[in-house]
């Protein structure tokens, strides 16, 4: 390939911040798909798949990247720093799987303040730490000065640090979905398409999984919440939410094609609040709340006891892009000037 | 703040050219400014709020008077303001008077906000810097939430000139004459054979003493015979749909086995019928009715009905007494009952109440001491018509009292039982002492609380009472027994008293004790509640639209309530209200059409997956499931726009007009004065 059509090229890169690593897996098994993702664009930096520095990148001239996909939080000041760096460096910053657009499992950590977090890494039974060192952001050794990211109060969206063009839901995004992502990037890029209003999501539907999801369902009534992993056997083709199974689906974005619901398992919101829903967690709260059958005090209780981890079961994906953001020890300090 | 929701309330930065918002801060005379610094908050929102769109802020002792409203409207014409926020009294009191104001200057009355800085602030609060600080962040939630208003044009509806009233007790008949005697067609549906209600039982009315059947029976005659009125007696509404000016009503007509046709209600099939039944309805179980009657003589209709739990016939299969006998052969065996559909504009509900059940104080005996009665059961004793010709006597149907007691407030202004007072027991109870003394001469013992006779000769009707003779204890009945301790108590009911006049204890020895029970809700009022879409109290008497100024409505539009049906009242308020509600029913039907509040839920139908949460939720029943196209719909003419659908939607598919996701959201952040109070902050992110 000669040098002049690799500058022709449109350059693509992909990051990981605090995430699993997943979503990038989950570009690489698209299969057949990243040879022409790769044939189309000049790979300039994506950590997981090729050796680069964070050098090379800011020596880039501010918006030579033509898309960049972020994948993770920004849990630390190095997530926040790569942020901003490739926002300047990009022309579209695609919050690609649900860490980086709603938090995500690293969310679920702005329930505890830092000092309870360091506490459990560093000073829990399992970890032996005679002198409790705790990670420092600056530290001198005899041979000079180290540095380490600073840990954010909070983990934070990618869209709560730098502005977001695009939206890709999903932990990971389904193969299919990313496929359809990069073709629509490919030929917009070709020219043969146009790109979607600016702050949409993008590679999931506008609805919810029940609209992809198979089972029967009826007007609703609860009358008890039961978790999977205790019912011996279920209807397999009715509404999970009517046998008591406290299934996501009716308020999570449809995309995924309900493959959880159609595997007997009840959907765990991964793919994010639906188009409408603000806060995911408040929406279903209020959805199930509407339709539980109990007439008073004592045997709301009971129902209530049927959802024994109440943050797990609403905010497992979204807490850092919830209206709560983070409870409230993480918050105080997050408000620490 | 992400950058996202920064987006939603772009038009943000700077002052839009086209946001000209107003804020009118109120001082209700010292209601507000007692508390807040009234003035404080005008100047501030001129300045601080002015990148928000503020461009005039005015404060005035009362905003409600009409230089108050002039205000606004000057505002509106000459500095074209075209967003209204007023901060005043509660939406629920004046929304209305400011939107006028507004309509009246030429902007869409939507464009105004009410918030409340009296009721949730300067009534709840004393700290006046602290008050103040709260008024300003409910005064820039407004000023936020404005920011996202939309015109709107209320619904326009005909009204239908038919209307349902269900109850045949005196405040349906009012209500229904009055409306019938204004040309309008009416449907009165009473549950039991005739009209009349708990007023057709009594003997005499206080404090007047006028005959009760003498005053109501002509109401009766005049309702049954009212050529506007179809009159369905041993009938029930099964079910109400649609919504106020077009209302679907369905109802049971109970098959009489009578046809009304040919019958002439000459009375023979009751006495040939060989049954008799303890009519524990209308004689409270005191005298006896065949298998086919009438409740009583001056039943409305005079058509009888068939009891078929104890009809031998239906029983047996022989018998057919009545049959043989009735002059023009009107007796249908096979008659079934006759569902009807009626369509009505307005709905005036007078269902009335049912009486507290004193066998649930076991200590006062009733239901195990003989000669312990019940209100219901006296009214019957001492009725000229009732089962023992107007004799009082002890329950052996012979021995005429020598003494009698009278307790008050059974089952009311009791925490074990209703903490309400049930607002006629008194009058009733000095009516029973008058007309114990009157039928036997008896010594007649008042047991009080407190004697409550506010309404127009009800304390007279007292003072003749106190001249009269009759001993008056104040103080609670602990217990009604029969253990007799000295012969003089033999053979007597023995009443326990606190008498806290005199301070001591008393066992006053009785013939018979007369228990004054109180007025509930009927059993089946939350049902009733539910069927006419309304609300009801936690006992289950109807919620009123407000319990001084809107005493008639409901919060549904179109639902009218008259007489106990909303809570105990004696004769008199009953009528007015049944008059009442007539009244605002007729103001509907003359207007011809009604124009509806344009806030109403809607579903974004590419939203909405059909998972049906909502379905089961419409207290208006105005969503419908789509089967072929799995979605959900709202009938906007019969949605109230409550939000219970709004709030319940998983999917974020449902919006309510008025308050959407952006118009809540921007108030909650006006509230939380994050715009204010940040403002260098929240500009410094990108969007």
């Amino acid at each position: 390939m000669s040098a002049a059509a690799v500058a022709a090229k449109p350059r693509f890169a992909m990051y990981w911040a605090a995430s699993c690593g997943g979503c990038d897996i989950a570009v690489l098994n698209t299969g057949e798909k990243i040879l022409e993702i790769d044939a189309a664009f000049d790979v300039v930096f994506w950590p997981v798949a090729m050796d680069a520095k964070y050098r090379d990148v800011e020596a880039m001239p501010d918006g030579s990247i033509a898309l960049t996909l972020f994948s993770g939080s920004i849990r630390n000041s190095e997530n926040e720093e790569m942020a901003r760096l490739l926002r300047r460096k990009s022309r579209l910053l695609v919050a690609f799987g649900s860490c980086a657009g709603e938090g995500c499992i690293p969310g679920l950590a702005n329930f505890s303040s830092r000092t309870e977090i360091f506490d459990a890494a560093y000073e829990s039974v399992s970890t032996d730490n005679p002198e409790h060192l705790r990670p420092l952001p600056s530290v001198t050794v005899p041979e000079g000065e180290l540095h380490l990211p600073e840990f954010c109060a909070t983990v934070r969206t990618l869209d709560q640090v730098v502005p977001v063009d695009y939206f890709v839901p999903g932990c990971p995004p389904e193969p299919h979905q990313i496929a359809a992502v990069m073709d629509l990037a490919m030929a917009a890029f070709a020219g043969r398409a146009e790109l979607p209003p600016a702050g949409s999501t993008i590679g999931a539907g506008h609805s919810t999984v029940c609209d992809e999801c198979p089972r029967e369902r009826h007007a609703k009534q609860i009358s008890s919440f039961t978790r999977i992993q205790q019912v011996a056997a279920l209807d397999p083709a009715l509404c999970l939410l009517e046998q008591g199974i406290p299934c996501n689906g009716p308020a999570t974005r449809d995309g995924c094609g309900a493959l959880c619901p159609k595997a007997g398992a009840q959907c765990i919101g991964c793919y994010g609040p639906a188009e409408g829903v603000v806060d995911f967690g408040a929406r279903l709260l209020s959805a199930f709340a509407s339709v539980i059958d109990a007439g008073d005090p004592a045997s709301i209780d009971r129902v209530l006891d049927g959802l024994p981890d109440p943050a797990g079961q609403f905010y497992r994906f979204n807490l850092a892009k919830s209206l709560l953001r983070a409870g409230r020890a993480a918050w105080a300090e997050d408000r620490k000037p | 703040m992400n950058a996202e929701r920064q987006d939603a309330g772009s038009g943000a930065r700077g002052t839009p050219e086209d946001l000209r918002i107003g804020v009118y801060v109120c001082h209700c005379g010292s209601n507000i400014a007692g508390t807040v610094d009234v003035e404080a908050v005008r100047a501030w929102a001129e300045t601080s709020l002015r990148d928000r769109g503020v461009v005039v802020a005015r404060d005035y002792k009362f905003m409600c008077s009409s230089l108050g409203q002039e205000l606004i409207e000057q505002d509106i014409r000459e500095q074209g303001v075209n967003r209204v926020v007023v901060a005043a009294c509660s939406p629920h009191l004046h929304e209305r008077t400011f939107r006028t104001a507004c309509e009246n200057a030429g902007l869409n009355p939507y464009l105004c906000e009410l918030v409340s800085v009296r009721e949730q602030d300067s009534w709840v609060h004393t700290d006046r810097a602290a008050a103040t600080e709260k008024a300003r962040a409910i005064v820039a939630g407004g000023v936020e939430r404005v920011r996202h208003h939309e015109e709107l044009r209320p619904l326009r509806v005909p009204i239908h000139p038919a209307t349902l009233v269900v109850g045949g007790g005196i405040g349906g008949i009012s209500a229904a004459l009055e409306l019938a005697n204004a040309g309008y067609p009416v449907y009165l549906v009473e549950r039991e054979p005739s009209l009349g209600g708990h007023m057709a039982q009594f003997d005499k009315t206080f404090p007047t003493l006028d005959c009760s059947a003498c005053i109501l029976t002509p109401r009766m005659v005049e309702a049954g015979s009212n050529p506007n009125i179809t009159l369905l007696t041993y009938s029930e509404v099964e079910s109400v749909s649609g919504y106020v000016g077009n209302f679907t009503v369905t109802i049971r007509r109970r098959a009489r086995q009578v046809d009304e046709e040919t019958c002439t209600g000459c009375g023979v099939c009751w006495e040939k019928c060989p049954v008799n039944v303890i009519d524990t309805r209308f004689e409270a179980g005191l005298g006896y009715r065949k298998a086919i009657y009438v409740p009583f003589a001056q039943a409305v209709p005079k058509y009888p009905v068939i009891d078929r739990e104890t009809c031998t016939y239906y029983l047996k299969g022989t018998c057919k007494a009545c049959e043989k006998f009735c002059p023009p052969q009107s007796i249908r065996f096979d008659q079934e009952d006759e569902i009807l559909t009626v369509e009505v504009g307005n709905i005036v509900l007078a269902t009335g109440f049912k009486l507290f059940d004193a066998r649930r104080i076991p200590q006062y005996g009733y239901g195990r001491l003989p000669n312990v009665f019940t209100s219901l059961e006296f009214e019957r004793l001492s009725n000229a018509a009732g089962p023992t010709g107007g004799r009082v006597v002890l329950r052996d149907g012979v021995t005429e009292p020598k003494s009698v007691g009278i307790v008050h407030c059974v089952g009311s202004r009791d925490r074990a039982y209703n903490n309400y007072c049930s607002a006629i027991c008194c009058m009733q109870s000095l009516k029973f002492a008058h007309l114990v003394r009157e039928h036997t001469g008896a010594t007649v013992y008042e047991f009080y609380i407190d004697m409550r006779t506010p309404s127009k000769g009800y304390d007279e009707f007292y003072q003749r009472l106190l001249e009269e003779g009759t001993v008056f204890i104040r103080g609670k009945v602990a217990e009604i027994s029969p253990g007799a301790r000295t012969p003089e108590e033999d053979g007597k009911l023995i009443v326990h008293v606190e008498d806290t006049l005199a301070g001591r204890q008393r066992r006053i020895p009785l013939d018979m004790v007369i228990l004054s029970a109180g007025l509930e809700p009927q059993e089946d009022a939350k049902e009733v509640a539910k069927k006419f879409g309304i609300s009801c109290s936690y006992e289950g008497w109807m919620i009123e639209r407000h319990p001084k100024l809107d005493p008639v409505a409901t919060m549904t539009e179109g639902v009218m309530l008259a007489g106990t049906v909303q809570g105990p009242k004696d004769i008199p308020a009953t009528v007015a209200q049944g008059a009442a509600a007539s009244a605002r029913v007729l103001g509907r039907i003359q207007q011809g059409e009604i124009a509806l509040e344009p806030v109403r839920a809607t579903v974004d139908p590419s939203m909405c997956s059909g998972c049906r949460i909502c379905n089961d939720l419409c207290p208006f029943s105005a969503i419908v499931f789509h089967e072929d196209r799995m979605v959900t719909e709202i009938n906007p003419a019969l949605c109230q726009g409550c939000g219970t659908c709004v709030a319940a939607c998983p999917a974020g598919a449902i919006s309510g007009t008025g308050f959407s996701n952006e118009q809540i959201l921007a108030q909650i952040e006006g509230l939380l004065m994050e715009r204010v109070r940040h403002p260098a902050e929240l500009e410094a992110v990108p969007a």
